[in-house]
């Protein structure tokens, strides 16, 4: 343990005025670090914590004023894992767009894709007619995204506070999920899997039967959560009244999704602001009014449970629309290949191939030309919002009436509520500010885009 | 055969009904920038935002209009755009703060939350380039309206809402950063995605994507900003 007790500002240029003491924490005690202070009189302390620090879910840097052990003043800093993916996206086209959008909140990356390709349809005017096996596939795949955010969200807000075996069994549950995205779109994360117009392809042969056991595994394990925190004292003394933000802050702040919730308020957009058919389906709005972390926690675990309603329903639907299309019918739009598993991965079907390069060379060119130049989407603009794990997930959409977007914007929940984080923190412990952040969920690959 | 002048024998265009001022001039039909021996070099499009500019937009737009008007009785010239179920309200700047705040506290409209800001940059849109778009949502009635303020490239200001909205804060900052609009009356108007030491604003048309060509078997692959592409 060194603390640097000699040293003055070591980070002073040659030529800079010593500014103040500077303390590195490598390891070793806080309390050593708070005595010395204490010892030496310094009126407050600064710690920077982040970016690079295993409790602030990616790259957040946070810069913390400490009287003794109270926090004083708490910044967030963001933009450490910002990537230009909004630029990036006005030069490919609206179905590249797909690829890059997954890759925002990378834990929640199926509705980053849904909120982006409804704001696409919404702009071609297609709404009505994405095919319903498309939208209930839509809804399935994001229902169990819920719960594999959710998961991360309460594994890794477990493990901050100790209890590592919330972590464990979390990402167990999570890593089903993910076995089950991976059957259906080739991958475990980053998906691109909805597309503009419906979704990428069918489910697999022997898809409703894998789902079925994610569904079963999930029922016998997710009771396991409740037993281990539910009522556990220690779990209860670090989450309540811990990141305490009433209604009137909330509003204030903007703030959505589950932390909205914990006051009590019955928001969710699945419910007032319906899409993809939500208002079809059977399932509850879930609130708390504790105002706390331990709220958020509560909110979370129980829309497991009611995400679980949804998909087991999507279960149902979907062997009712076996063979039916999974992409709106306009070939103008349609991605024009069905992918297949072949014996090296994925690849086009061999009927498609047989079609465009041995029987039709218009169906050769239009498959050419919407590969490489894509659709024109209308001018115009629309505004999307989805109830994403987080919260309001928004996309701003421009078109030019190109093959590309002219502007794309994203309104990440994380964004927004990080700016919560001094009003939930200040004034409170430095232990519970791992507590508070981890309430509000946020994932930086969203936050900074 | 007609025996009038070619250019007194053009069909009669559609009644100019654009509202929205043009944000772009497109030439063309195909590549963009390259030669076009499809016949279709000479024609021109003005890019402008559709939409039905005179209600009835439906309720409950139709309501939020009149309800605005009567309260703001400066908005009478601006424009109110309805298309694709959503109202864009182009709200002057001078009078953004007095919209803002009506928009929150009256009753009738009570547009609680803005959910969020962004900018577009239409650098062909002479004397009003960026735009700043704030899209308001309502818990209490349950809809959303969008209001846009424009300001030109030369005098980049438009006045801040985080005094009557606390939660832009962030999202002007970003608005900022990467478009270069000033917000006055910002609490700390600073870089947030960025470096602190950045130079330009990323967002903006004008600014490059970067990139570099990529060599593959002999064919040179140029980066996506240079790349051909379609008007």
């Amino acid at each position: 343990m060194s603390t640097h007790a000699a040293t003055e500002d070591i980070f002073a240029g040659s030529d800079d005025v010593q500014a103040d003491r500077v303390y590195l924490a490598q390891g070793g005690d806080w309390e050593d670090i708070a005595a010395e202070q204490a010892e030496r009189g310094d009126e407050t302390i600064v710690v920077n914590m982040g970016p690079q620090h295993p409790s602030t879910h990616g790259v957040l840097r946070l810069i913390l004023e400490m009287d003794g052990e109270t926090v004083t003043s708490i910044r967030p800093g963001i933009g450490f894992l910002h990537t230009g993916i909004e630029k990036n996206m006005e030069f490919k086209t609206w179905t590249q767009g797909v690829t890059y959008v997954t890759r925002m909140d990378y834990v929640a990356p199926i509705f980053n894709e849904a909120v982006y390709c409804l704001a696409v349809e919404k702009l071609l005017g297609i709404t009505d007619d994405i095919p319903e096996r498309a939208s209930v596939i839509r809804v399935l795949m994001m229902e169990l995204n819920r719960i594999a955010s959710h998961l991360v969200a309460m594994g890794t807000g477990g493990m901050e506070i100790g209890a590592l075996t919330m972590m464990t069994i979390a990402f167990r549950e999570r890593e089903m999920i993910l076995d089950f995205f991976e059957a259906v779109s080739g991958l475990r994360m980053n998906n691109a899997y909805i597309r503009p117009g419906g979704v990428a392809n069918d489910l697999p042969e022997d898809g409703l039967e894998h789902l079925r056991t994610v569904i079963d595994w999930l029922k016998k394990h997710l009771p396991e959560y409740a037993g281990f925190c539910n009522e556990n004292p220690i779990f209860i003394g670090r989450m309540s009244n811990v990141g305490t933000l009433d209604l009137t802050a909330s509003m204030m702040l903007g703030v959505s999704g589950p932390p909205l919730r914990s006051t009590g308020y019955g928001w969710d957009l699945r419910k007032t602001q319906p899409y993809c058919g939500y208002e079809t389906y059977d399932f509850e709005t879930v609130t708390w009014a504790s105002n706390d972390s331990y709220g958020r926690f509560r909110i979370r675990l129980q829309e497991c449970w009611e995400s679980l309603k949804i998909v087991e329903q999507c279960y149902e639907r979907l062997q009712n629309l076996q063979g039916e299309p999974v992409m709106v019918a306009d070939q103008k739009i349609a991605w024009p290949a069905q992918l297949t598993v072949g014996p090296d991965g994925q690849g086009n079907s061999n009927e498609h191939i047989r079609h465009i390069m041995g029987q039709s060379m218009e169906a050769l060119i239009h498959h050419f030309k919407i590969v490489t130049e894509g659709f024109k989407v209308p001018v115009g603009q629309v505004y999307m919002a989805i109830e994403s794990p987080k919260g309001e997930l928004g996309c701003h959409v421009v078109s030019d009436g190109g093959n590309r977007p002219y502007r794309v914007h994203f309104r990440d929940p994380g964004f927004n509520h990080l700016q919560a984080v001094p009003a939930m923190c200040e004034g409170g412990m430095m232990s519970d500010v791992v507590v508070s952040v981890a309430s509000i969920d946020p994932v930086l690959g969203g936050v900074d885009r | 055969m007609s025996e009038l002048p070619p250019e007194e024998n053009l069909p009669v265009a559609p009644e100019e009904t654009e509202v929205a001022p043009v944000f772009e001039t497109r030439k063309g039909m195909w590549s963009r920038g390259s030669s076009d021996t499809s016949g279709y070099n000479g024609l021109v499009r003005h890019l402008t935002m559709p939409g039905q500019s005179e209600p009835p937009f439906g309720e409950p737009f139709d309501s939020i209009r009149n309800r605005a008007l009567e309260l703001v009785p400066a908005l009478a010239d601006a424009l109110f755009l309805f298309d694709r179920g959503e109202l864009t309200i182009y709200v002057p700047r001078e009078q953004l703060l007095d919209v803002a705040r009506v928009f929150r506290d009256d009753a009738h409209l009570r547009f609680e939350v803005c959910v969020s800001v962004s900018g577009v940059h239409y650098p062909e849109e002479t004397g009003s380039e960026l735009h700043s778009v704030v899209h308001l949502l309502s818990y209490t009635h349950n809809r959303r309206v969008r209001l846009e303020v424009t300001c030109p490239e030369a005098d980049p200001h438009i006045p801040s809402l985080a005094a009557i909205y606390p939660m832009v804060d962030w999202h002007e900052r970003e608005t900022w950063d990467m478009f270069g609009i000033v917000y006055d009356g910002h609490p700390s108007l600073t870089r947030i995605l960025m470096p602190d030491d950045w130079q330009g604003h990323p967002q903006r048309k004008d600014y490059p994507l970067g990139g570099v060509d990529v060599e593959y078997k002999g064919a040179k692959v140029p980066a996506p900003d240079n790349r051909r592409s379609y008007s």
